[in-house]
């Protein structure tokens, strides 16, 4: 790891005041992508601002949406009572993050930022319509998203909170990579009364997207009977030692056929 | 079974002693070691497999911050240090010798894998060595990688004294005879296996720190060492042309080897080097990157196979053609493994009349491939019990029944194989059948049926398996083309009140060496087991001895520690003759007391102890005082554990995932010294087993580049990829050692894989699947349902 500056503030805005004074700086949200990337001499930022401090850990019930801040960590999702109450497949994703150690360190803000393609968060953000808030603006799902490792975030944008929609029925079904235990294929169906929604994580080239054939076989018959008839196509899928991509279509069926039920 | 006779005697399963520190984080490792004044080696190596080296510009490097030394080869070859020696080398068909290209401390002019150390550099920290390597200047002139190891021989010549890439072309056994008995056969099953290469894994990276001290003119090496005495043998009198006394080398706690840590590395050997240059202690700590790219990989091996059966299913001759990859330089034993300790054990468990082998090692531009447990015993087992269930399947026979006609019969004991080896003794039905008992084996069926109807496919497969351990005698060893002895010594030393250190020069890193011979120890003499302190992994407290590898450590330095502790109980009774002023032929020992037999006189084992050592009354003319007695133990033969291991699997043709649901775990290892031990000894093999069969590999590109080279893509067994084992034993305790007990470390690792693929394959059965190859990931059996039912659908 080069030497770098490490600054801890106590609030966004000093976060924000401390990154824009490094020349490249990074956040430091629970370390676990950052810190490897570091000691491996992939990154050499200027500094880190770590924003552990800023009070950004909260759960809260909106009424239509559960609002989770960015520095939550996947094992507070996962032990939520709010979160298991109203999604519980929220919670059942974040119980599924790597082991115990992640899942004490990471946060939903660090996974989401980051949109490794085979990030189990990415898909509920997409799934749930969730809101991403930064500290400028709110992100649809929809729009956040870009393409691998890539997100609509800005330089310096920080962000707070994540909005997820409340679904009538949710689940989140992920086939592990043997070896890292990430998503090889992962994939959240959410029901919603104006349709369902089907986001596949682990298996795409540009990281997570929406696959729309099954969500308009979902939305008309909410039964894993309604997939049986659908072609996978294994256009645009990762092809990798563990997966060629017509396995990982086949996954992603069968994935989403457990995930209905 | 042994009848159990002490608390903590042989026989009882003895919590470890060593574990309260372990489990407490408090081992001291080579890396928890430091030196006053030490500095960091950090060496960089080759991103690419296969080039000349044009030119190494390190003169920034040399000025950059921190950094007290930066070397390349030509500093070392300036200092003319050897490089590491292949300790086992074997005759080639041709006449010729196996080839031994030298293998450079640092690159000289090529480099030949991807982590083939360039240079090394030295510094205050590690971050600022790491920083200034960034600033050395390799210029390569890039030659063709050679990687797939099977047409190694048409590829780029890797070394010039290495013609078509082939160290060597060995064989094994009548060619004529086996060849006519495949010619007569009834039936020829033939078949083609590959072995899949393995990265070792130990939980402890590779470290070493090496100290020079200028006044005496002597170095002190802590390394992460199976073998610390073999370890200063090479480096002092192969390397560095220096007395042994001259080199101390300890092996401090080590965390797991699995053969990986027997060989001695060029990083141990730069730092002994660069201490004295720099004149301060040098240390280097592998990261596990480094680990995956330079630490000697296991197996790699493609086998092809005819079994010759005659019309009554019986064996009548089997033939093996093997090509195996062992990288880019020979180590210490990588000949030896798919050479001596692969061709010998081709016979199985079977009465086969005429076997033929030969091997090819190739060269490629890999990392060395060498022993990883089981080391070639694994390789035959898994070709041949793959070729047992297969042979099985095409004559329509009970996998189990046609194991059964060919096995050796009991009597037929000590049996000569067609391979070298003579088995001393062994009983093969009675680990079948009660291995089959253990997994209820009759109701199979039963259960496949029920799988079915779950949408699920049942297998079940067996193995039975036979290794050779304790590599023995030394004179064959030699005849062999081995260049080290392979008996084992032993120190016990009685202190004056009675309590023991033995030194042992076998080696424990996660074996519990310090509990199992304790007991041995304890058991002997009477003694509480507390009183027995066990000293391993220092040249300069324990006797030479040969390290531990190849599940030696307890029949030839365990029999070693009993042949001591035997000297002591003579010599013990001598002394007990003069104090109790009797016949020394009068004197009976037992529960730790001397006695007088008829009597009620007698003397306890501490009291002879510190008349020993307080020798106010004793024999001095006769006898000299003290209580302390050496061994060294040569066995007159190997060790022949065998066992059958029965595996069952299900598996979701959804998906392809292969779910280990049973296994049973039939073994004879002779006697048992403490059984708990072999327990976990046997689970830890199996867990590597299962590793091997379905998840870990070793991928190289076809440009050399370690695609598997984190945690990331290696898959490592966990937890939760195991079934809970059924564990139990035979027992026909080995002829030729006062312990009458085999070797049980390697066992698990060599039993499981066959008997897993052959459960995979058995589970596929019902759709026309007849092969599967390691490791059989969910992807591979996907795949392999896709092909069987669209060949159906034709
Ligand atoms: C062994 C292991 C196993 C894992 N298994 C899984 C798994 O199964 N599934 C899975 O989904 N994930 C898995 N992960 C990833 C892990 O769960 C974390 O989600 C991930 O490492 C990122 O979160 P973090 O808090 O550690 O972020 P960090 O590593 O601190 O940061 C990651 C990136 O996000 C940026 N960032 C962080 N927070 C913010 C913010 N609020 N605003 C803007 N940018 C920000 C940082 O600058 C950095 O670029 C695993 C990780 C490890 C080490």
């Amino acid at each position: 790891m080069y030497s770098t500056k490490y600054i801890k503030p106590n609030s966004t805005s000093e976060a924000l005041e401390a990154i824009k004074s490094m020349g490249e700086g990074k956040f430091l949200a629970g370390g676990m992508t950052l810190i490897p990337t570091l000691k491996q001499r992939l990154a050499s930022p200027d500094g880190l601002v770590d924003i552990s401090g800023c009070d950004l850990d909260s759960i809260s019930d909106e009424g239509d949406t559960i609002k989770i801040g960015a520095m939550t960590k996947h094992a507070s999702v996962a032990e939520s009572g709010l979160v298991n109450e109203a999604i519980p497949a929220l919670a059942k994703l974040a119980d599924g993050i790597g082991d115990r150690q992640v899942r004490n360190r990471g946060t939903l803000g660090g996974s989401v930022a980051n949109n490794d393609p085979s990030a189990c968060y990415p898909s509920a953000v997409l799934a749930l319509k969730a809101i991403v808030h930064t500290n400028t603006r709110s992100i649809e799902a929809d729009e956040f998203f870009t393409g691998m490792f890539e997100t609509a975030l800005e330089e310096n944008e920080i962000i707070e909170a994540i909005s997820f929609s409340k679904p009538t029925k949710a689940n989140y079904v992920k086939f592990p990579n043997p070896a890292s235990r990430y998503a090889m294929v992962g994939v959240f169906v959410a029901q919603f009364n104006d349709g369902v929604r089907v986001a596949v994580t682990g298996a795409g080239e540009g990281g997570v997207f929406r696959h729309a054939e099954m969500e308009a076989a979902l939305s008309s018959n909410y039964n894993a009977d309604a997939l049986s008839a659908l072609e996978i196509s294994s256009d645009g899928l990762i092809s990798d030692l563990h997966a060629s991509p017509e396995y990982r279509a086949n996954l992603i069926k069968e994935m989403t056929k457990r995930a209905v039920v | 079974m042994t009848e159990v006779t002490k608390i903590d005697g042989i026989g009882s399963s003895v919590r470890r002693t060593e574990d309260k520190k372990f489990l407490t984080g408090k081992g001291r490792y080579t890396d928890d070691i430091n030196r006053p004044g030490q500095v960091q080696a950090y060496f960089l190596r080759s991103d690419v497999a296969h080039a000349e080296i044009k030119s190494i510009d390190t003169k920034a490097a040399q000025s950059a911050p921190g950094v007290v030394g930066v070397f390349t080869g030509s500093d070392i070859a300036a200092d003319k240090v050897g490089g590491p020696i292949c300790g086992w080398v074997v005759p080639c068909r041709d006449g010729s010798s196996t080839k031994e290209p030298p293998h450079p401390l640092l690159a000289q002019g090529k480099v030949r894998f991807v982590g083939d150390a360039v240079a090394v550099v030295v510094a205050e920290t590690m971050e600022q060595a790491k920083s200034a390597a960034e600033l050395i200047d390799v210029d390569y002139n890039e030659l063709t990688p050679v990687v797939d190891f099977v047409n190694a021989d048409e590829g780029a010549q890797i070394h010039e004294e290495v013609p078509n890439n082939c160290y060597f072309d060995w064989e094994l056994g009548d060619e004529s005879a086996t060849n006519k008995a495949i010619e007569s056969a009834a039936k020829v099953v033939k078949l083609s296996v590959r072995n899949n290469r393995l990265v070792p894994n130990a939980m402890e990276p590779r470290s070493a720190l090496a100290e020079y001290d200028s006044l005496d003119e002597s170095y002190t090496l802590h390394t992460t060492s199976q073998n610390p005495h073999l370890t200063r043998l090479v480096l002092a009198a192969f390397m560095f042309a220096i007395p042994e006394s001259k080199l101390r080398v300890i092996a401090p706690d080590v965390g797991g080897g699995f053969g990986s840590k027997i060989y001695v590395y060029i990083e141990e050997a730069v730092c002994v080097w660069a201490s004295k240059k720099i004149g301060r202690p040098v240390k280097w700590t592998a990261d596990r990157t480094q680990a995956f790219l330079t630490d000697c990989h296991g197996r790699d091996h493609v086998n092809d196979v005819q079994l010759a059966l005659d019309e009554n299913n019986k064996i009548i001759g089997l033939r093996v053609d093997t090509v195996c990859n062992l990288g880019a330089y020979l180590s210490a034993f990588s000949v030896v493994v798919p050479t001596i300790l692969h061709g010998t054990l081709l016979s199985g468990q079977y009465d086969i009349p005429a076997i033929y082998t030969n091997v090819k090692g190739m060269a490629t531009n890999t990392v060395n491939v060498d022993a990883y447990r089981g080391a070639g015993r694994p390789e035959a087992t898994y070709l041949l019990e793959r070729t047992m269930e297969t042979a099985a399947k095409e004559v329509g026979m009970d996998p189990a029944e046609f194991r059964r006609i060919n096995f050796i019969p009991k009597d037929a004991f000590p049996y000569q194989t067609q391979v070298a080896l003579q088995y001393d003794i062994g009983d093969y039905e009675p680990h079948l059948d009660k291995a089959m008992e253990m997994i209820d084996y009759s109701n199979f069926e039963k259960r496949r049926a029920e799988a079915a109807k779950r949408g699920m496919y049942r297998g079940i497969g067996m193995s039975s398996y036979i290794e050779a351990c304790g590599l023995a005698p030394s004179a064959v060893v030699g005849a062999l083309g081995g260049r080290v002895g392979q008996w084992e010594s032993a120190s016990v030393r009685v202190n004056p009140t009675g309590t023991i250190s033995v030194f042992t020069g076998s080696h424990s890193h996660g074996q519990g060496h310090a509990t199992t011979f304790a007991q041995i120890v304890a058991d002997k003499l009477g003694i509480p087991m507390e009183n027995v302190e066990v000293i391993h992994g220092d040249t300069d407290k324990t006797p030479f001895g040969m390290g531990s590898y190849g599940s030696r450590s307890l029949a030839s330095g365990g029999s070693a520690i009993s042949k001591a502790v035997d000297k002591i109980i003579n010599k013990s009774k001598k002394i007990a003759a003069h104090l109790l002023e009797a016949s020394e032929d009068d004197i009976d020992f037992k529960d730790g007391k001397f006695v007088v037999g008829g009597t009620d006189k007698e003397k306890a084992f501490g009291e002879i102890a510190l008349a020993a050592y307080v020798p106010h009354n004793y024999p001095l003319e006769t006898l000299e005082p003290g209580l302390e007695e050496n061994a060294f133990y040569d066995p007159t033969n190997f060790v022949f554990p065998s066992g059958t291991h029965i595996a069952e699997v299900e598996i979701d043709p959804a998906t392809g995932v292969v779910e280990v649901v049973d296994w049973a775990a039939c073994d004879d290892f002779g006697n048992l010294v403490n059984p708990m031990i072999v327990e976990g000894q046997v689970h830890g093999g199996i867990a590597q087993g299962i590793g091997q069969a379905l998840l870990e590999d070793a991928h190289y590109d076809e440009n050399g580049q370690l695609l598997t080279a984190s945690y990331m893509d290696y898959c490592m067994p966990r937890a939760d990829d195991l079934p809970s084992f059924k564990v139990g034993y035979t027992n026909t305790p080995c002829t030729h050692n006062d312990l009458g007990v085999k070797g049980c470390g390697e066992a698990g690792a060599i039993a499981s894989p066959p008997a897993l693929i052959n459960a995979v394959i058995d589970a596929l059965s019902p759709l026309g699947v007849t092969d599967m190859s390691m490791p059989a990931t969910p992807q591979k059996v996907w795949k392999a349902i896709q092909e069987s039912q669209s060949v159906a659908a034709e």
